[in-house]
């Protein structure tokens, strides 16, 4: 009977301990998840704030004034323009 | 006697009962007691201390929600959110060192006497020293380390084509919520719900454990829009420097594609930059497009003429007495610009005759005019799930006196918007169907409702077309490489109940490429007044201009041999008086 008593006792024991480790474990996991998801977050903000900026640089007027100004680029005349047939439009 | 002496020799006492009893009394009533105290702790403050204890390691925290983005339909960012924070104070904490206040209201970009004012009453418990400041000068505030300032997160709407798409996407508050445009109109949609959780935390603020998720926060949706940012510019440019150049007091556009019935472009001048709303005055905040109402002028004349070929009373050749120039109803007199004796249906379009597109009218019964200007969406507001749009005003057909008839026949007694009337123009340009518009993305071919017979769409198409060559009204409105079709419209103002003799709403409503139609675009200048202010003077440069752009980067086939035009001249390009 005591023998019995001693190893439930042992497993008690045992099982407090990994009651514990596990708790432990889980908050750590948790806390670094938790880091991931603030990253995640800081990311999808500069992602928000590079296409922001990629809009500004990108604005069709500055395109155009770059284009026309200090590239000397111009819309060609239509007739140089070939226009290859495309029966199923966009 | 012996058992007592026995006792008493065995050098035991014998005490009396009572005390035994007292002492277990006594037990009983502190074991009460301690239950009693149990009782009360547990089952009756058991939710005060509960919350007592959370509060010493449970804490419930905000959970962000973004706003959604709002992007062209080519996926281009048009307004985006990025946070921001906003500095606030508890003036009573708040006792800073001259030199922290100086530094302070240098990175507060105020003056340390607006930063005492604002830090003047200690009774106050929250005070806003600025808000919205760019993440790194907040974060060079809390470096300074002051006691009593705090920072909170917040969001701030970047709109990066400006004044360009201002009137379409409008704006948010500065609790990031829509108030004008896209942005009120799809409020639900694009504003996220901001959540709430309940973690525990550790002695030093990390969070060790969710306990809870209370609301899961909810992102705002992203929405794309129908339009095309490169159409957007184009037709704003366009519309800009033409009413610089034409010194109007404004003007609007707006470009639809006829296979989808979505909006490619909006633009509206004056407009405002919404970045930086600051002296914003009424003029720049209005939307011609959809909000405001005008008389449309002789833009209608196309849909009287529509009506009578329907009715089967006359053909594109039928000719129409218009001699003197001039048409007397009720003490009302009718003038065309250039009278002449008689023109065919086709020239009273080509030509803009208002006394031809009278006396069509007055041979309709007024019934069947209000029913077809009823059913391409003339007095009803169209569904475009935006906040103010117009329905314009279409009196009873009851109401009507002879001469209204006449003078509504050419576009005057009505009044619209310029999307009501670009969006009436598809009858023409779909065979006879009425698209239903839509200003979010759908990419898919619509149905309209069938208003008029394909063949009846189609006349009045080829009738459109003689419209812009030499003789007509339009000419201006031609391109290279594509076959147009348009109406021009001069319309008096309307002022003080009658109308003001020398100011002017010239507009232009077009389609292309005429052997398959895509675009619908219109025009609409407000006062032009630098010398020129017909229609097809004014605007239809400006669709001339647009359509180019707009075919030409649809990837639009030609249907136009590619010579140049022949410029107009001043004899060809007519005028007219409505």
């Amino acid at each position: 009977m005591a023998k019995l008593n001693l190893l439930l006792l042992a497993v008690l024991v045992a099982c407090a301990l990994g009651l514990v480790t596990s708790q432990h474990k889980g908050r750590k996991l948790f806390s670094e998840l938790e880091r991931e998801r603030e990253r995640a977050r800081e990311l999808d903000i500069e992602y928000g704030r590079l296409q922001l900026e990629a809009s500004t640089w990108g604005l069709h007027s500055r395109v155009e004034w770059i284009a026309a100004g200090t590239l000397g680029l111009r819309t060609p005349d239509p007739r140089r323009v070939r226009l290859i047939g495309r029966d199923t439009p966009r | 006697m012996s058992g007592a002496v026995g006792a008493a020799a065995q050098g035991l006492v014998r005490l009396p009962v009572w005390r035994a009893r007292f002492v277990l009394a006594a037990l009983l009533v502190a074991f009460a007691a301690l239950v009693l105290r149990a009782l009360y702790l547990q089952a009756l403050k058991t939710d005060f201390l509960q919350e007592k204890g959370d509060a010493r390691y449970s804490r419930v925290l905000e959970v962000p929600a973004t706003r959604g983005r709002v992007l062209d339909r080519n996926g281009e960012a048009l307004a985006v959110s990025t946070p921001v924070k906003s500095i606030w104070a508890i003036p009573a904490d708040a006792q800073l060192k001259p030199a922290q206040k100086r530094k302070l209201a240098a990175l507060l970009g105020m003056t340390t006497g607006d930063l005492d004012k604002k830090l003047a009453d200690p009774s106050r418990d929250f005070v806003y020293l600025k808000r919205q400041l760019p993440p790194d000068t907040a974060e060079a505030i809390t470096e300074l380390g002051l006691h009593g300032i705090y920072d909170q997160r917040e969001f701030r709407r970047y709109y990066p084509a400006g004044e360009v798409t201002a009137h379409l996407i409008g704006f948010t508050g500065v609790d990031d919520a829509g108030q004008e445009g896209v942005e009120l109109a799809h409020q639900d949609a694009l504003g996220g719900r901001a959540g709430s959780r309940r973690v525990i935390k550790d002695r030093l603020g990390w969070v060790v454990e969710d306990v809870e998720s209370i609301r899961a926060a909810q992102d705002g949706k992203d929405l794309t829009l129908a339009i095309d940012s490169k159409i957007q510019s184009l037709a704003y440019s366009a519309l800009k420097s033409a009413v610089v150049a034409n010194r109007a007091k404004a003007g609007a556009l707006i470009a639809l594609d006829v296979r989808t019935g979505e909006v490619l472009a909006l633009a509206n001048v004056p407009s405002f930059n919404p970045n930086n709303r600051t002296r914003l005055s009424g003029a720049q905040l209005r939307n011609r497009v959809i909000t405001d109402l005008f008389e449309p002028g002789s833009t209608l004349k196309p849909f009287t003429v529509a009506l009578a070929l329907e009715s089967g009373k006359v053909t594109p050749q039928t000719t129409i007495p218009t001699g003197p120039g001039r048409l007397t109803i009720a003490k009302y007199t009718i003038r065309d610009v250039h009278p002449s004796l008689a023109l065919t249906v086709t020239q009273v379009l080509q030509k803009s005759s208002n006394v031809g597109a009278a006396k069509i009218a007055l041979s309709l019964p007024r019934e069947a005019m209000w029913d077809l200007f009823h059913r391409v969406g003339f007095g009803t507001a169209p569904q475009l799930g935006f906040p103010g749009a117009a329905a314009g005003r279409l009196r009873p057909y009851r109401s009507w006196k002879p001469v209204e008839q006449a003078t509504m026949s050419y576009g005057h007694g009505i009044s619209l918007s310029l999307i009501q009337l670009a969006r009436a123009y598809t009858v023409f340009a779909t065979d006879g169907e009425l698209l239903p518009l839509t200003l979010v993305k759908t990419d898919a071919a619509v149905t309209g409702e069938r208003v008029v017979s394909p063949q009846t769409a189609r006349a009045v198409r080829a009738m459109l077309e003689t419209a812009v060559q030499p003789g007509g009204t339009g000419p201006r409105a031609r391109i290279m490489g594509w076959r147009v079709a348009g109406k021009t419209g001069t319309a008096h103002k309307q002022e003080n109940g009658g109308y003001a003799a020398h100011k002017y709403l010239a507009s232009f409503v077009g389609l292309a490429p005429v052997s398959a139609p895509r675009v619908v675009i219109a025009v609409m200048l407000d006062e032009p007044a630098a010398g020129h202010h017909y229609g097809g003077e004014v605007a239809a440069p400006v669709f001339a201009q647009v359509m180019q752009g707009t075919l030409r980067l649809l990837g639009v086939a030609h249907d136009a041999p590619l010579e140049p035009l022949e410029a107009p001249s001043e004899i060809d390009a007519a005028g007219e008086s409505t």
